[in-house]
């Protein structure tokens, strides 16, 4: 039935559309997103900028023009090597870890209709953690690292969807109690690993590891990791309004035509392969996920559909400077998991202070 | 009273447990009717059923004409719309959006994407119901009878058929339960239907035009509210003692109510 039909509203309708356009105007919105985005463009150069080898803006500019250009002469071929086989593909895995968490994070706090989500939930970082100290264990190479931490993160989730079918309750619960059951057991593994493993040598290694850090990444990580994730954002963006009214519950969710299951599945998969990816390439970071999407939510608001966008720019403008701090401020680099938990603890309790008001 | 929709043969419930045992009723093109029964009577499984939340172990449910069984949820939501009791979202969304995601069925995305028609039902919605001045305001702050009318305006922005409630005033003080039934009783005045479970016979005295009195997973009366409500009847479905009259509110109105009496042998003590 059509609301005119039942309404009372017999005025013009040009004067209720503009007033409904104004209502739901993103103007201010738009502006603060076009903010963020100069913001991060900006922390970027800055991080090339940066390192051992310090190099103005007009030099850096002037080696990728030539790196790409047809003559391949290079003015500095240091800074070019410093450019295009460190700093690079270390800040554009940066950049995507510190989305893919914050994405991650953002979309199971409101699947799982609760702020104090984080993207671990379901234990796809405990099973990672324990595929790679399984393969440093087995002194597998860098790249076995990867490939069992990226299956441990998968299998962890798989057996927390088994629990969740086994158990048959509530599709919430069951997700939260597999979560729990299953991250235990993983952990429980990797504890098992440190103590068979040597302690000169496998046993700090598993431990820094653990710790999390963008140190070794090379270009070949940046090519691995880049489309994996694409394909993660894509799947979550999609569901970015569904994300908006799961949040009010599966049955109201129900009722106002979303098919819950399908979308549960589609983030589940979406948030578990950014996860998966970002733990096999850098290790633990911890407490983005979770503060990121907070942030981002005192700047545009709670609306999954800006807000979804938007916590993916800010959670790599958090992790690239965090990341600058942890290759500069000593001479020896700062395990950088250790580094989002110290500075995000404060941030938490501000934002908390600030904005959640409403819990 | 062309039928809108129609329920025949019902028979559902929870896992393997039988709650609703073969109920038959019909809701009526701008009828508002209330479901009334006791606490675990079967009233809110059915309505679950109803909107397609249960599955029916039997029978059919029919909305004019058509077996709503083989409706996607995306087709259901475009005809029934439900209204929860009152909860608190984790998040402060803004009153404006809340009632945009009732124009879900009709986006062409999981994205979103609502048009500039999605935007004006939203807003006309809040207007029809006085609620367009809060449209910028945090729902999570509102109060509670305000928050009940957003997600009212919400279900109405889903351009249904018939809105469905169970107990929508349950946590609402006595003023804000007035409020809510006055713009209910008013939006089923001007054409929408309303099925509404509610544990009040009050309530149902108040908006309804059509009762169904529930008791044990069965439907043991359905009529008007003059018809079904009566001593007998709500001392039987509630068993307690209860007393209800016609009063005579002034101005030539009489209203019917439902008074709880206390025991007779408290009554005598009281009489001294």
């Amino acid at each position: 039935m059509s609301l005119s039909a039942i309404g009372n509203s017999e005025r013009p309708t040009t004067e209720s559309l503009d007033k409904a356009l104004e209502v739901y105007s993103t103007r201010h919105l738009v502006r603060r997103i076009v903010l963020l985005t100069l913001a991060m463009l900006a922390v970027v150069l800055v991080s090339l900028m940066l390192g051992r080898y310090t190099a103005w803006p007009s030099q850096i500019f002037q080696t990728i023009a030539e790196h790409f250009s047809a003559s391949g002469i290079l003015t500095d071929p240091k800074l070019d090597r410093a450019l295009f086989n460190i700093r690079l593909p270390r800040i554009v895995v940066v950049v995507f870890v510190g989305m893919a968490l914050s994405v991650a994070g953002a979309s199971y706090q409101g699947m799982f209709k609760n702020p104090l989500v984080s993207p671990d939930l379901l234990g796809a970082s405990a099973g990672a953690s324990f595929g790679a100290c399984l393969a440093m264990l087995m002194d597998l190479g860098n790249e076995f690292i990867q490939i069992f931490a990226f299956a441990g993160g998968l299998l962890a989730v798989l057996c927390v969807l088994g629990v969740n079918r086994a158990v048959r309750s509530d599709a919430l619960l069951g997700l939260i109690l597999g979560g729990i059951l299953i991250g235990t057991l993983f952990s429980s593994g990797t504890s098992i690993i440190k103590l068979v493993a040597d302690a000169d040598d496998k046993l700090p290694a598993i431990t820094f590891w653990l710790m999390g850090s963008f140190a070794s990444i090379t270009l070949r990580d940046m090519l691995l990791t880049v489309p994996l994730m694409v394909l993660g954002f894509v799947m979550l963006l999609s569901q970015r309004w569904n994300l908006n009214v799961l949040s009010f519950g599966e049955e109201e969710a129900r009722s106002l035509g979303v098919n819950t299951r399908r979308t549960r599945f589609i983030v589940i998969f979406g948030a578990t392969l950014l996860t998966a990816c970002s733990v096999a390439i850098a290790g633990i970071i911890g407490w983005i996920g979770l503060v990121v999407p907070h942030l981002t939510r005192a700047i545009v608001g709670p609306n999954y559909r800006v807000l979804l966008p938007t916590t993916m720019l800010v959670g790599a403008i958090f992790l690239l400077i965090v990341d600058n701090f942890a290759r500069l401020i000593y001479s020896v680099e700062i395990p950088i998991g250790l580094l989002t938990s110290i500075l995000g603890v404060p941030f938490f309790a501000f934002i908390y202070r600030r904005n959640m008001k409403g819990w | 009273m062309a039928t809108l929709l129609e329920v025949k043969g019902l028979t559902t419930g929870y896992g393997k447990k039988e709650v609703v045992h073969g109920i038959d009723f019909t809701v009526g093109n701008r009828e508002f009717c209330c479901v009334i029964g006791a606490n675990g009577c079967g009233k809110t499984t059915a309505l679950k059923c109803v909107l397609g939340i249960l599955p029916a172990f039997s029978g059919v449910i029919l909305l004019e004409g058509a077996n709503t069984a083989d409706m996607t949820v995306r087709e259901r939501a475009q005809h029934f719309a439900y209204i929860p009791q009152l909860h608190i979202p984790p998040f402060p969304f803004k009153v404006a959006d809340v009632v945009l995601l009732g124009r879900t069925p009709y986006l062409q995305s999981s994205a979103g994407g609502a048009t500039e028609h999605d935007k004006l039902v939203a807003w006309r919605s809040m207007d029809m119901l006085s609620i367009e001045n809060l449209a910028d305001r945090e729902y999570t702050e509102l109060s509670g009878g305000q928050q009940q009318l957003v997600l009212i305006a919400r279900a109405l922005a889903q351009e249904p058929d018939i809105l469905v409630m169970d107990e929508p005033t349950a946590s609402l003080d006595f003023g804000n339960q007035q409020l809510v039934l006055t713009r209910l009783r008013a939006l089923s005045r001007s054409g929408m239907a309303v099925l509404m479970v509610t544990h009040d016979p009050d309530h149902a005295l108040f908006c309804a035009d059509k009762v169904v009195v529930m008791e044990d997973g069965k439907v043991i009366d359905q009529g008007s509210p003059s018809e079904t409500i009566n001593s007998d009847k709500l001392r039987r479905i509630y068993r307690t003692e209860v007393f209800v009259a016609d009063v005579d509110v002034g101005a030539g109105y009489t209203q019917r109510t439902c008074i709880p009496l206390m025991d007779a042998t408290l009554m005598d003590t009281r009489k001294g």
